[in-house]
């Protein structure tokens, strides 16, 4: 018995090694992912051709696994001498690099639809009160349509997050020792599967219920009766 | 341009048959794991519905865990954690050595359990949203619990999780490319394949590409026109009140 607690202590605090990587991928390709999405929303109501790129990226993106998008990233591009060749490859040769880039793609594509959705669930009667009471567009912007349109997308957006910090764990593919990664290491080597295993379960449930509980704390400062109390 | 054509294409040299055989095979797993997910999704939302406080609680930590745990360790954990537990036993009659699992069998199970808990959401709001009126109606008529089921229930409350239970197929499909750690022969572990025996990833991820979209476009369109068979079912009815 005791032997099988410290087993599982010692599983877990090798795991969580791993952890300041899975974090990082997460941050780092939900803050681009997010960007991107925002880029695409303004492209999108730009111009008729940046439209039609933009639905068709989503329409990729959204439409394929995640892992065969990482494997086009990190293995596909290089088939190519002049991608090898190229300022890039340092950066495309890197699975960290390669692993937040798709992800990021991955995320921003779905990002950019949520996102849609929030703009367009603003009612134009908010937009048209805002204008007669001679709102610029920018202060229109700030304190009508981003405040409703966040509002509605929040949900949505938290659904994205969550399920950004379990694509995380499909770094591992590409050789990266997040928390999966030294999972995987450490059940070829234990031949312990199902204690490994429910120990790395455990933590990305951890991170996702923290996470849940941020976006929740947002939501609730975000609606008009919270902000007030 | 000619000889990717000839790569992907049917020829002797080509991987064309390979991917396709693939393609095949990522849709025999989805259908498997999507109809396992929907059982344990109807399941659970029936317990959630009307079972005592103790199945409520149980389905509620197995939809938490299932929808806050990577699918990635999901499918390792039945692959290497199915492969354990029968070499244990095996192990007790005197076997030794790895016990792998049936890739094809492991997808089902992994994938139709993560999805089942988000199916138990899905129905369970498909339920709540038909009106309680219709169901009171049923009622006050003297249908008996099966026939309200079959007749009203059922109906409206798929009608209502439509949409959703189309978004989780699409999930299905997609999370199918995880299987290809367990060396299943589906479409990413192909593509996987040619690429490395070919050197090149680039031409065979995008035929990858190519087959996974024409997957989640045919069959999304299969949803959506079920979607609307069914609401022109309903307009009809509708006019025939009227």
């Amino acid at each position: 018995m005791m032997a099988e607690l410290a087993f599982l202590f010692g599983v877990t605090r090798k795991l969580l090694g791993g952890l300041p990587l899975t974090i990082e991928l997460v941050t780092l390709s939900v803050a681009t992912g997010a960007l991107l999405a925002v880029a695409m929303a303004l492209a999108r109501s730009a111009s008729r051709i940046a439209a039609v790129l933009v639905s068709f990226y989503v329409f990729v993106f959204r439409g394929s696994p995640l892992l065969l998008q990482m494997f086009f990233i990190y293995y596909g591009l290089g088939q190519f001498a002049a991608v090898r060749d190229s300022f890039a490859w340092p950066a495309l040769r890197d699975p960290t690099f390669c692993a937040i880039l798709s992800l990021a793609l991955n995320t921003a594509a779905y990002t950019s639809e949520i996102l849609r959705g929030g703009l367009a669930s603003v009612p134009s009667g908010a937009i048209e009160a805002g204008r007669a009471v001679g709102m610029s567009r920018v202060m229109l912007l700030r304190r009508v349509v981003l405040p409703l349109a966040i509002r509605q997308a929040l949900p949505a957006y938290s659904n994205e997050l969550i399920a950004m910090v379990k694509s995380t764990s499909l770094a591992s593919i590409v050789t990266l020792m997040e928390v999966s990664g030294i999972a995987y290491a450490l059940v070829s080597e234990t031949y312990r599967a199902i204690e490994v295993l429910s120990c790395a379960g455990a933590i990305y449930l951890v991170l996702i219920v923290l996470l849940t509980r941020g976006v929740w704390l947002v939501e609730t400062w975000l609606s008009p009766a919270g902000s007030r109390a | 341009m000619g000889n990717a054509l000839r790569l992907v294409g049917f020829g002797p040299t080509g991987w064309g048959g390979t991917l396709l055989e693939g393609a095949a095979m990522t849709l025999a797993l989805s259908v498997c794991a999507y109809l396992l997910g929907l059982a344990i999704g109807a399941l659970c939302a029936w317990g959630r519905l009307s079972g005592g406080r103790a199945v409520r609680a149980m389905i509620d930590v197995y939809t938490t865990v299932l929808r806050g745990v990577p699918d990635l360790l999901v499918i390792y954990l039945f692959y290497f954690g199915g492969g354990q537990m029968i070499g244990a036993i095996a192990h007790l009659f005197g076997a030794t050595g790895f016990f792998g699992l049936n890739g094809f069998m492991v997808g089902t199970i992994a994938i139709g359990l993560v999805t089942g808990a988000y199916q138990t959401e899905v129905l369970r709001g498909g339920y709540l949203a038909i009106p309680r009126g219709e169901i009171e109606a049923a009622r006050a008529i003297g249908m008996g619990r099966l026939l309200m089921l079959r007749r009203i229930i059922a109906p409206r409350a798929l009608r209502f999780a439509l949409p959703g239970m189309g978004n989780v197929w699409q999930q299905v499909l997609k999370e199918s490319a995880l299987v290809s750690v367990t060396g299943l022969a589906e479409l990413m572990r192909q593509v996987n394949v040619a690429s490395g025996s070919t050197q090149l990833p680039f031409d065979f991820t995008i035929a990858g590409f190519a087959l996974y979209l024409a997957l989640t476009t045919v069959s999304g369109g299969v949803f959506m026109g079920v979607e609307r068979r069914v609401a022109h079912g309903e307009r009809m009815a509708r006019k025939q009140r009227a």
